[in-house]
């Protein structure tokens, strides 16, 4: 197994933490793990991304040009890592920060409605932890209960309260269906 | 965890009696982590008024006996040419280390290799060369603390690690298991004067010329035994036909890109040194008698190039690719040279 993800979006929407929790649950199961972080200007200029590898094996390259999975969370971000997405890969994106969403219509593409949802549970900082949900549903990569572990080592020790609240937002990600457009690349 | 903390965790377990530091990105968290947990063990942080003012603390600190270690970044790193020039010729231990972001100048904070000539060449005034460790990973991060103080006592010469902003500020797992530098006898050190020898004296101020050629011929007679410290990393190429060159970000990249041109056939190997001096030019010697050619792969506009040149003495073509400003080059940007190159040679 060898999984190169991307997670994008704005500074603030918990990207890097989500692409490090993924890093730190796969690091508990045994799994080689590499989690490469935009920094400096690109994050102050509002739009962050980083790329977790999980593998079975010693992982050659931390930084790679084209991903296995995509979590898309605004729309430069789309429009930069849509098209590098490997054919039989997973795009996963936001539906209330995307606006246009485009992709290849080798990738399996799905719109989730993570933020709305957030808001619905009350907190939308749940937003990361729903995305993160729909991925563990859609690519059995780790286990739930890796992930919760991983929560304690990422979340500073001031919101541990919260991960009650975060564990339920990754099982309302698992149990989105999703619609998977079949549209052709623009 | 981060390169930077693992190199600072490794300080610590390494034994480590002080660090002198100024903070610049992308390093900042050495001196962060290090600022948080050395005084746990009753160690020595200080954040110095600026990075002229740090290299000359580690002088002094070195000069009494201790194991010292500062880090900076490009720019910053600059600032301590002078004193690290003190240093070599002062025969002092320490542990440097350089992540290396993109320049000339205040450049940008992103990965960058531009300090390849200033790290192996003597980045300072006179004729001195340091120990240069090219980590490509986080364990290595941590791993070369270890490596670095060692050979820094062993050789009485300031050792740098060469990384840069990606290996800094990347998580990896890293596994801590090796104990601390052993304690040398350093009977130069300046730590008061018993009775029953002469005075030690801590100085690279030699102002006869007969002296100074002396010093300067001793010095070279110790870079000379420091050749045997060479290291490298070979990956496939037992049967290459065509080799790979790359170090540190660039040379994980290259794997890479050695494991998918083999997946379409060219039989491509990479030679990755992890000193950068000592270079392994006898083993490039060797294999450019094996390979058609070589291309070195590097985050500047081609400056371990010229040393791959040396080694290879004309032998056979090698070439570069690099990317600037903190650019990075993609495994596929390498496997395409690479068809381009195969294509042009078979032709």
């Amino acid at each position: 197994m060898l999984e190169e993800i991307i997670v994008a979006g704005f500074g603030g929407q918990g990207v890097l933490s989500m692409g490090m929790t993924m890093a730190y649950a796969g690091m508990h199961e045994g799994k080689e793990v590499s989690w490469m972080p935009s920094y400096g200007p690109e994050m102050r200029g509002g739009t962050a991304n980083c790329i977790t590898i999980v593998s079975d094996h010693v992982i050659s390259s931390p930084i790679v040009a084209e991903f296995d999975t995509a979590v898309l969370l605004n729309q430069p971000s789309m429009d930069k890592f849509a098209t590098r997405i490997k054919p039989g890969g997973l795009l996963l994106y936001d539906e209330s920060n995307v606006q246009h969403p485009y992709y290849n219509a080798a990738v399996e593409c799905i719109g989730i409605p993570a933020t709305a949802l957030a808001i619905e549970m009350g907190n939308a900082r749940l937003m990361n932890m729903i995305m993160l949900g729909a991925l563990l549903k859609k690519r059995q990569l780790i286990r739930l209960s890796s992930i919760m572990i991983a929560l304690k080592k990422v979340l500073p020790e001031k919101y541990h309260h919260t991960l009650l609240q975060n564990e339920s937002a990754l099982r309302v990600g698992m149990k989105i269906e999703g619609h998977a457009h079949l549209l052709h690349q623009d | 965890m981060k390169g930077n903390e693992a190199l600072a965790e490794a300080a610590i377990r390494a034994g480590c009696d002080a660090y002198f530091g100024y903070p610049i990105t992308p390093q900042s968290e050495v001196l962060e982590y290090l600022a948080r947990e050395m005084p746990r063990y009753g160690r020595l942080v200080m954040q110095a008024e600026s990075e002229v003012a740090s290299i000359n603390m580690l002088y002094g600190a070195a000069g009494a006996g201790f194991r010292v270690m500062t880090s900076s970044s490009s720019p910053g790193f600059s600032l301590m040419q002078e004193g690290i020039s003190y240093m070599a010729g002062a025969e002092l231990p320490c542990l440097l280390v350089n992540v290396n972001r993109a320049g000339p100048g205040l450049g940008t904070i992103q990965p960058g290799q531009g300090d390849y000539f200033q790290a192996t060449k003597g980045g300072g005034h006179g004729d001195y060369r340091l120990l240069v460790l090219a980590p490509a990973s986080v364990q290595e991060m941590a791993d070369f603390v270890f490596l670095g103080f060692t050979l820094a006592e062993k050789y009485r010469n300031p050792v740098l690690i060469l990384s840069d902003g990606a290996i800094g500020q990347m998580m990896e797992k890293v596994v801590f298991d090796q104990a601390p530098v052993p304690d040398i006898p350093k009977p130069w050190a300046t730590v008061g004067k018993p009775a029953h020898r002469s005075r030690n004296y801590i100085t690279s101020l030699h102002i006869q010329p007969e002296q100074m050629e002396q010093h300067n011929l001793r010095l070279l007679e110790k870079y000379k035994a420091m050749q045997e410290e060479v290291r490298f990393e070979e990956i496939a190429t037992a049967d290459a036909d065509y080799l790979l060159v790359a170090y540190g970000l660039s040379g994980r990249i290259a794997h890479k890109a050695v494991d998918v041109a083999r997946h379409r056939g060219l039989r491509v190997g990479l030679l990755r040194p992890i000193t950068l001096y000592p270079f392994p030019e006898r083993r490039l010697a060797q294999l450019a008698r094996q390979v058609q050619g070589m291309l070195t792969i590097e985050l500047n506009s081609g400056q371990m190039l010229e040393d791959v040149r040396l080694a290879v003495n004309g032998r056979v073509p090698v070439r570069h690719l690099g990317r600037l400003g903190g650019m990075l080059p993609t495994p596929d940007d390498i496997v395409h040279e690479l068809e381009n190159i195969l294509e042009v040679q078979h032709a």
